[in-house]
């Protein structure tokens, strides 16, 4: 068997079985997906495949709690009219696969889940999840800002909560293909860079030399084998 | 278990198939030798499908290239890092040093950051200049040849810049400069401090018909599939296989020792097949060790014989010693004029397109030698970690930090870009006390007894790194940016990066004329047995302000230019 076989065998195994992850517009528990099943070719080794297959065979958020973690994400970033929200982005998939992979925010995560569910009833006598979207922002608002003074030590476990939640909805969403784009990154293609366009530099008050561009490479000639005479000058 | 023992003998039996392997392999190969090249991780070809990282989007890794089981993140293209399955090291009490090893055809080649500095005739003589330290027993004009042949070969962009300890070259063109650069070369000349030209080892124009031309992608440590930028396999091993050369790979062997006869004359290797966990030998007329300055002195150390009870190589007991690694210390700064960018491809190359080179004299200061000054920034692609704390940089321009929803959004998109960053890289003092010896209880899973390390810095890095991070500071401020974080003190030996953290060790079977005060001559041959030699950075005496490869590249062609001659002369 070679590798490639070997991978197929092993990602059919841990796939058999799992939910295939499904996550638009889910604000439903059972269609938020188990976290994710299946993986592209990214140049593993047989070790790291078992890894990952491990990891995607396991289960650690159970349906309520990624239920409100769907609800945390698309606070954190919901849909503009121009890119989609943090769901759309399979950010809670991406969530479950991290806790596992890093599991150092397990505890953190489901903790912190369950102190949102407790201050909801304390304030409304309901978890977070059923709240009206107005009483969940409500709550969010007390989470969502530092307190270095400590003005609100009762929310300081909640604040706490929120910056985990939220730097991974928004590294999650970053580094998704729908991020991506809203970010406006543009790289990752073959290309041929020739220097910064002349508007940022405009922009930027920058210019280059005439000495330092007699150093970089002329991209006309770039596909002209090099050759140089003795005193180390290119001559082609 | 009996040890296999196999009858053919080759000409060379080279261990390690990185830069130095990787040359003395291509080098020997070509002069029609007969070359055994034993490498202790899997085969590696940077254009197989199954193992490329390169051109993967961060979302194809579920971990969005976080560094959970690879240091330097998913997509890094090494398999090893400061810790490898199975195979520990030891350090004494109250030291430390961090060891990368990659286990892979190729070996750290594959991820480096290609860049390709030549030391200068100042580095190989320094003790000349500050009476510290030792001299090289070669000059810069012995080593010159070779780097202008390699520089061909290879090749390496730059510029020549006619600096003396800096030397010219042949110059592949060099990219322009990237916004932050064009930043950065502001604020270091009105900080004083030189930036020229970054020198990589990266194919900016086409240099032969094999290889491809850079399509800047800024992912030189996944390894080039085109075979745009150096690794070991891709320009050294695999060009010498096609052109005839006779390399028999050993793939996965894991050597042990050397083996030597009654008059303590190499005989060839003893070494353990990682797949069926069994001891074999092979025979060569000459052994050629470049598994990297520790692996290296490890294997010469665990050779013992009547003719050599205290290792291969180790009668002057200096194996494992005058270990130095380059210093290291870095800062990075938000740049609010780089805020709010208009966004567009500014890859570029896989590193920095330009640097500073040390610009300064010692005489002037309170340490000795010098380091030189790397730079990042850009809008690179995100992955793990992107964005998590960008609302922090509110508190710099009078913002809100936290919240959520648009807000979060704008704040991650106006912050994107807006960062540049600094890292010295300096020569630290060879030091006699600093080493790597034998731990004596513990060994690693194929029985084989593994290193213990001996290191610590002196009051010489650590002045240096207070250097760099005033020097830091003063660029920052020059570029109208925010320093991040907090200027380390004294007691966190002001940033100053661990031994070895920096992946420049060098020093450990240094060259000299004296066999009492040096493990190899000026060929890089044994003092102690005549047909063994070494091709990686353990023979360097010194380390320079400059990073350790095109060196090792250079003396590894020297070396093997050497071997060739004496083999034909009946010398070994």
């Amino acid at each position: 068997m070679n590798r490639r076989d070997t991978f197929k065998t092993l990602f059919i195994g841990a796939v058999a079985g799992a939910t295939i992850s499904t996550t638009t517009g889910c604000k439903d528990e059972t269609a938020v997906g188990k976290g994710i099943t299946e993986l592209p070719l990214y140049g593993r080794t047989p070790k790291e495949i078992e890894h990952d297959n491990k990891i995607m065979g396991e289960q650690y958020l159970n349906e309520h709690e990624l239920a409100t973690v769907a609800i945390l994400c698309d606070i954190i970033l919901p849909a503009t009219t121009t890119a989609g929200s943090a769901t759309d982005a399979e950010v809670p998939a991406f969530i479950e696969f991290m806790v596992k992979d890093l599991p150092d925010n397990q505890l953190p995560l489901r903790g912190g889940l369950m102190w949102l569910d407790r201050e909801a009833n304390q304030r409304f006598d309901i978890i977070f999840k059923d709240l009206t979207n107005s009483q969940q922002i409500e709550i969010i608002d007390d989470i969502a800002y530092p307190d270095p003074d400590n003005k609100k030590p009762e929310m300081a476990h909640g604040i706490k909560f929120f910056d985990l939640i939220r730097g991974l909805t928004v590294t999650g969403y970053y580094t998704s293909k729908i991020g991506m784009k809203d970010l406006g990154y543009v790289g990752n293609i073959p290309n041929v860079w020739d220097g910064v366009p002349d508007d940022v530099l405009k922009k930027h008050g920058m210019k280059y030399e005439a000495e330092w561009l007699a150093k970089c490479v002329d991209q006309s000639q770039r596909n002209v084998i090099a050759e140089w005479d003795e005193a180390g000058n290119l001559i082609t | 278990m009996q040890i296999i023992k196999s009858s053919k003998v080759y000409d060379a039996i080279i261990v390690g198939s990185g830069a130095g392997g990787g040359m003395a392999a291509n080098q020997l190969a070509n002069q029609g030798l007969k070359v055994a090249l034993v490498e202790a991780g899997p085969f590696f070809d940077p254009k197989d499908p199954a193992t490329k990282t390169q051109m993967k989007w961060a979302y194809e890794s579920p971990r969005r290239g976080a560094s959970t089981k690879r240091a330097f993140g998913d997509f890094d293209m090494s398999y090893g890092d400061w810790e490898v399955d199975g195979e520990p090291y030891t350090k004494k009490e109250g030291t430390e040093f961090m060891w990368w090893r990659s286990r892979m055809l190729g070996g750290r080649t594959n991820h480096w950051g290609r860049i390709s500095l030549r030391f200068g005739p100042d580095d190989f003589k320094h003790k000349d200049i500050d009476g510290l330290g030792e001299n090289w027993p070669i000059s810069y004009d012995d080593v010159k040849p070779y780097y202008d042949k390699l520089d061909k070969m290879i090749g390496v962009f730059g510029s020549n810049e006619g600096r003396r300890n800096d030397p010219d070259g042949f110059f592949l063109p060099a990219p322009k400069p990237r916004l932050h650069e064009l930043y950065y070369i502001n604020a270091a000349r009105k900080t004083g401090v030189d930036v020229i030209p970054s020198r990589l080892s990266i194919l900016t124009k086409k240099l032969n018909n094999d290889r491809g031309v850079c399509f800047y992608c800024a992912q030189c440590n996944r390894s080039c599939g085109i075979y745009a930028d150096f690794s070991s396999g891709s320009c050294l091993i695999f060009p010498a296989m096609a052109n005839g050369g006779q390399i028999d790979l050993y793939n996965d062997c894991m050597v042990r020792s050397v083996t030597t006869d009654s008059e303590g004359k190499a005989t060839g290797v003893s070494y353990i097949k990682k797949k069926d966990r069994r001891e074999y030998q092979m025979k060569g007329k000459v052994v050629v060790l470049g598994a990297s300055a520790c692996s290296t002195a490890r294997i010469l150390m665990n050779s013992k014989s009547k003719q050599h009870p205290n290792g291969l190589g180790n009668s002057s007991d200096h194996v494992g010693r005058y270990l130095h690694d380059s210093t290291g210390a870095g800062r990075g700064a938000f740049v609010p004029a780089l805020m709010n960018r208009k966004t567009y491809n500014e890859d570029g190359v896989g590193g920095l397109h330009v640097y500073s080179p040390w610009w300064l004299d010692n005489k002037k200061l309170d340490f000795p030698r010098g380091y030189h000054i790397e730079i990042w920034g850009g809008m690179g692609m995100p992955s793990y970690g992107f964005g998590w704390a960008a609302d922090e940089m509110n508190k710099h321009i009078e913002g809100q930090v936290g919240g959520y929803g648009d807000k979060l959004r704008d704040d991650v998109k106006r912050f994107y870009g807006s960062y540049i960053g600094m890292a010295g890289r300096g020569e630290s003092l060879a030091k006699y006390e600093n080493r790597c010896t034998i731990d004596p209880n513990v060994v690693d899973q194929f029985g084989i007894p593994v290193l213990q390390f001996d290191y610590k810095w002196s009051d010489n890095e650590r002045l240096q790194a207070k250097h760099m991070h005033d020097t830091f500071e003063e660029i920052i401020h020059n570029l109208g940016g925010i320093a991040l974080g907090d200027k380390p003190g004294k007691d966190k030996d002001y940033g100053l990066l661990a031994p070895g953290q920096i992946i420049h060790e060098v020093g450990t079977t240094r060259m000299g004329d004296d066999p009492k005060t040096s493990v190899t001559n000026k060929f890089s041959q044994l003092h102690d047995a005549k047909n063994v030699f070494v091709v990686d950075a353990g023979v360097f005496t010194s380390q320079a302000d400059k990073n350790c490869t095109w060196t090792i590249l250079a003396l590894a062609m020297r070396t093997s230019e050497y071997i060739a001659g004496e083999l034909k002369k009946m010398n070994l």
